[in-house]
């Protein structure tokens, strides 16, 4: 072994000795340290929050007060320590390609977030008077013409919180435009099998029952089936496009024209839009509502699951049934109309308190502001330029589920390659883990044996998107080569080996409890 | 463009590798009609200008922190350590998303256990979910929760519910076929809502402190629903009062909802804010939204995963218990953050300034010759006014005071325009407070 004069290894072979060398006797794993929870470290009875003592008591609340809560308090230097230690155990955008197939995990801009933070966004009351937050409802104003002009659509409602809000906004919309229109009975909404979740249950949780339309061999809706279940039940259908098998509904056009035929509306789940967004007009297609999942498309962060925004495009048809709060421009200056009442009586109601998600609006608009109209195009057309081209790089190895044509945004492959491997999607997943990248979005859709949904987005650079396929290759010709162990035994170098998820379910633990509780 | 890598020359190498002549034949999908749309938008812009643009919008709003502010009625302005959003724009937790591959997601699954664990200690029940987007969708859910549990179709919103809380629990569980009673606004109903409880009823909603800042015990309201067999919710928007008051478990609710902004979020005109969902253990398995829970990995070790999810969409599609997909993440790590740095002894302390505070409002605002209407308060009161509220206000932002908030705002029908709510905070002073009493005094002709 060749050693440095201070006795350190200095050659590869030597360090990959030293690597395989026992657990450390703490649990620790060099920067990676083992962070009890906060609730096992001490600190009852402490607050890492300089308070004056207040002037009055409670005296006034006697009878209504409660014991001290039972929660531990850590002083500044603790905190930052036990967040740090807990964040090195994330995954995250910044430290890799993050290709979760219809999340659209693209980078953050920090300006957004620098704008966001603002005193004369941030630290404003939703309830303040008008007069004073002006700003503010210009900003809204100015995002609602953006996200109109992107859609072709003359309308949009802001408030919904998230995608599958926005999901229920539109559907809200239009089932009170059937009611208004004495077409109550409708019913039904009809949503492909290849539909994310949140679509059949959207739709269960305004109480439509859900049918499922049929797909073709090509990915797309099987327009046929479409027709033969269309009729005078069917208040909506539900189809995202680009799909989620990562194509473009050739036939959109079509799938419109018979659902207005038939007298129902076409709602288009909107979070594929990363793929058009600057090209194609949802409202060119026939779309009666969409939504737009700002942290997909306009790059607001995920947060590790939120907050979102999902602001909802309507038709003329469905304009009048937005629900309040939305913003009005006059002479005098924007105002917020909050009460439905004279013409806008027909607005089904609200969807939460206040106005949506400035916060997202702040960072959206930032976003589309940064890119403007040609780099939005360009924004689309990189995204779906990077997703055909790691299809194409990994064509060799893998089974794309649809070969013939381009994808859009993302690639979608099945397991058809890993046949007689012992390897599963599973498994393949987790061993990318080790190679340094997250994996892809793994069996959805549903329609798709094993599915492997990549979506690189278009902040990823050629060398990165090539470092990610020569990674799946290398692993690619691992699995075909029989090295099925690696594969059960990943990951191997992640913060955590697999988690057993049967255990967590099947004895729910939701909340840490003293030793004693527990017994 | 400074957020895009590719290069002319790394996309004509690209198209090389896939076959395609152009980019158009990657987009040969879309048919002819909608292609070559126009968008008359201007073109992209630098960081600095970029930022000259929103800073200017900015310029155009009056900060709650530019002058005495006193509104309330929802949403809070307290004061956030400033590691707290130091933290949450680390890039692993604002550029991860929800932990769908555990053994890279831990700091997220075990914020989120710590999280689940804070919310059940403050709600006094004994389990939480992951967040919800805020208060008043949880409060909805609350309600189609309690539908799933007693299998009736009737729930009851009381007369200090906040109105848009109200509003959007009708949009939403009216949608799904329930039907919602919904009790005029009342400053101080106390136990009237108990003679509406029958045995249809599958919950009855009350909120403490109530909208016009009456606090309550709600323990008569949960034995009475408990008698018919309905569920109790309690409702709080004011977070901080869960510092002090009777928590809603040890009131008897079955389920509490809560708005969480006061803790550790900005005002934000409103949103991202995030929802706190509590319930009794044995009906865990009816809750909306995502659940974190312990297990081992494969060498035995102690983590986290996201579990329970049968009763999600993306596993049950249409026999979910809710559609929610994303949750409020990033507002519930700074929730939690916040939280750990006051413990239960910081968090009763801020309580008490808060409560303070308001009483010293409330001094103020009785010396300056106005009725406070609300008997036992938290940190907010509903005054009575000489003529309109939203008069008053308009008037009072004249002298440079941001005077709360006309209930008629929440409300126009319910006749109660002269009614103002006024909240205070550990951010208000002394001089905020007699700013206020002068100019009420001054306003009102005394």
């Amino acid at each position: 072994m060749t050693m440095n004069t201070v006795g350190r290894p200095t050659r590869p072979d030597a360090a990959a000795e030293a690597a395989a060398a026992p657990a450390s006797l703490t649990g620790g794993r060099g920067l990676l340290q083992d962070e009890p929870l906060i609730f096992e470290r001490g600190g009852w009875g402490k607050t890492g929050v300089d308070l004056p003592a207040p002037a009055h008591d409670a005296a006034d609340l006697a009878g209504f007060v409660r014991d001290e809560v039972a929660l531990p308090g850590l002083s500044e230097p603790e905190t930052l320590r036990h967040y740090v230690r807990l964040s090195q155990k994330n995954h995250a955008i910044d430290l890799a390609l993050y290709p979760l197939g219809s999340c659209t995990m693209k980078h953050n801009p920090r300006l957004n977030e620098k704008a966001a933070r603002m005193a004369g966004f941030a630290d404003l009351h939703p309830l303040q008077p008008a007069a004073t937050v002006q700003g503010a409802l210009e900003l809204m104003d100015r995002l609602a013409h953006w996200l109109k002009t992107l859609t072709g659509m003359p309308a949009v409602a802001l408030s919904p919180k998230a995608g599958a809000h926005g999901e229920l906004c539109g559907l809200l919309c239009i089932k009170a435009a059937h009611e208004a229109a004495g077409q109550g009975q409708r019913r039904t909404v009809l949503v492909p099998t290849s539909a994310h979740g949140t679509n059949p249950a959207t739709a269960a949780f305004v109480g439509y029952s859900v049918a499922e339309i049929a797909q073709t061999d090509d990915g797309r809706v099987d327009l046929a089936d479409l027709a033969a279940k269309l009729g005078p039940d069917v208040a909506a259908i539900m189809v995202t496009n680009p799909n989620t098998c990562g194509l473009f509904e050739r036939d959109i056009m079509e799938i419109a024209r018979l659902a207005h035929e038939a007298g129902a509306y076409f709602y288009c789940d909107g979070a594929n839009f990363n793929a058009i967004v600057g090209r194609v007009k949802p409202g060119d297609l026939g779309v009666d509502a969409m939504h737009i999942n700002l942290h997909k498309t306009f790059s607001t962060p995920h947060g590790g699951g939120g907050p979102g925004a999902g602001p909802v495009v309507l038709s003329e048809a469905l304009a009048p049934f937005a629900p309040a709060p939305w913003v009005v421009a006059g002479a005098d200056g924007f105002q917020l109309a909050e009460q439905p009442a004279g013409e806008a009586a027909q607005a089904f109601g609200r969807m939460c308190a206040f106005h949506g998600q400035m916060g997202m609006f702040v960072r959206a608009y930032a976003y589309m502001l940064s890119h403007g109209a040609d780099g939005l195009r360009q924004v689309a057309e990189d995204a779906v330029l990077n997703a055909n081209y790691i299809k194409a790089r990994l064509s060799g190895a893998l089974t794309p589920a649809f070969p013939d044509g381009p994808c859009m945004h993302e690639a979608l492959f099945d397991d058809a390659w890993l046949e007689g491997t012992g390897v599963t999607t599973l498994d393949f997943a987790k061993a990318m883990i080790d190679e340094g990248f997250h994996p892809m979005t793994m069996y959805f859709p549903l329609v798709v044996h094993g599915a492997m949904l990549i979506e690189p987005t278009e902040t990823e650079s050629l060398r990165e998107l090539d470092r990610f396929c020569d990674a799946l290759l290398a692993l690619a010709q691992a699995a075909k080569a029989g090295d099925a162990e690696r594969f059960k035994a990943a990951p191997v170098l992640a913060p955590m080996r697999r988690l057993d998820e049967t255990l967590a379910a099947r004895k729910p633990k939701l909340a840490w409890r003293p030793e004693a509780e527990t017994g | 463009m400074r957020y895009l890598p590719l290069t002319p020359d790394d996309r004509a190498r690209m198209l090389g590798v896939i076959g395609a002549p152009d980019v158009d034949a990657l987009f040969v999908d879309v048919p002819a009609a909608a292609r070559g749309a126009a968008f008359d938008l201007p073109p992209h812009a630098g960081e600095m200008e970029v930022e000259r643009a929103l800073a200017a919008l900015a310029a155009k709003n009056r900060a709650a922190g530019a002058g005495p502010f006193f509104c309330g009625a929802g949403a809070y302005r307290h004061h956030v350590p400033a590691s707290v959003d130091h933290i949450i724009q680390r890039s692993e937790f604002l550029t991860s998303y929800t932990p769908y591959q555990p053994e890279i997601a831990q700091g997220t699954l075990q914020v989120l256990f710590e999280f689940q664990t804070q919310v059940a200690a403050l709600t006094g029940l004994e389990v939480a979910n992951a967040s919800m987007y805020d208060g008043s969708t949880a409060c909805a859910e609350a309600v189609m929760m309690a539908q799933r549990v007693t299998r009736r179709e009737k729930a009851i919103l009381c007369g200090g519910l906040h109105p848009h809380y109200a509003q959007v629990t009708q949009t939403i569980a009216h949608a799904e076929g329930m039907e919602i009673v919904r009790q005029p606004a009342a400053i101080d109903p106390g136990d009237t809502v108990i003679a509406a409880i029958d045995d249809q009823t599958a919950c009855v909603v009350v909120q403490t402190p109530n909208v016009f800042g009456v606090v309550t015990d709600v323990s008569k309201i949960a034995e009475a629903a408990h008698a018919k067999g309905a569920l109790l919710v309690v409702v709080t928007t004011e977070a901080v009062s869960c510092g002090l008051l009777k928590s809603p478990g040890e009131m008897g609710a079955d389920i509490a909802v809560a708005e969480g902004q006061s803790i550790g979020n900005a005002l934000n005109f409103g949103g991202p804010y995030v929802g706190l969902f509590a319930a009794r253990e044995k009906l865990v398995r009816q809750m909306p939204g995502r659940l974190c829970g312990e297990t081992v990995d494969a060498e035995g070790r102690r983590g986290y995963v996201l579990t329970l999810s049968t009763r999600e969409q993306h596993i049950r599609r249409e026999k979910a218990t809710s559609n929610i997909c994303t949750n409020s993440g990033l507002c519930a790590l700074a929730f939690s953050i916040h939280l750990s740095l006051l413990g239960g002894a910081g968090l009763r302390r801020l309580a008490l300034i808060n409560h303070s505070r308001a009483r010293e409002l409330a001094d103020a605002v009785k010396g300056a010759g106005l009725e406070v209407l609300t008997p036992r308060f938290f940190n907010e009161i509903a005054v009575r006014t000489p003529g309109p509220a939203a008069a008053l206000v308009d008037a009072l932002l004249a002298d440079g005071i941001v005077a709360g908030v006309p209930f008629s705002r929440l409300d126009p029908a319910a006749g109660l325009d002269d009614v103002l709510l006024l909240a205070a905070t550990e951010t208000t002073t002394s001089e905020d407070i007699a700013a206020l009493a002068a100019a009420l005094a001054r306003r009102s002709g005394r």
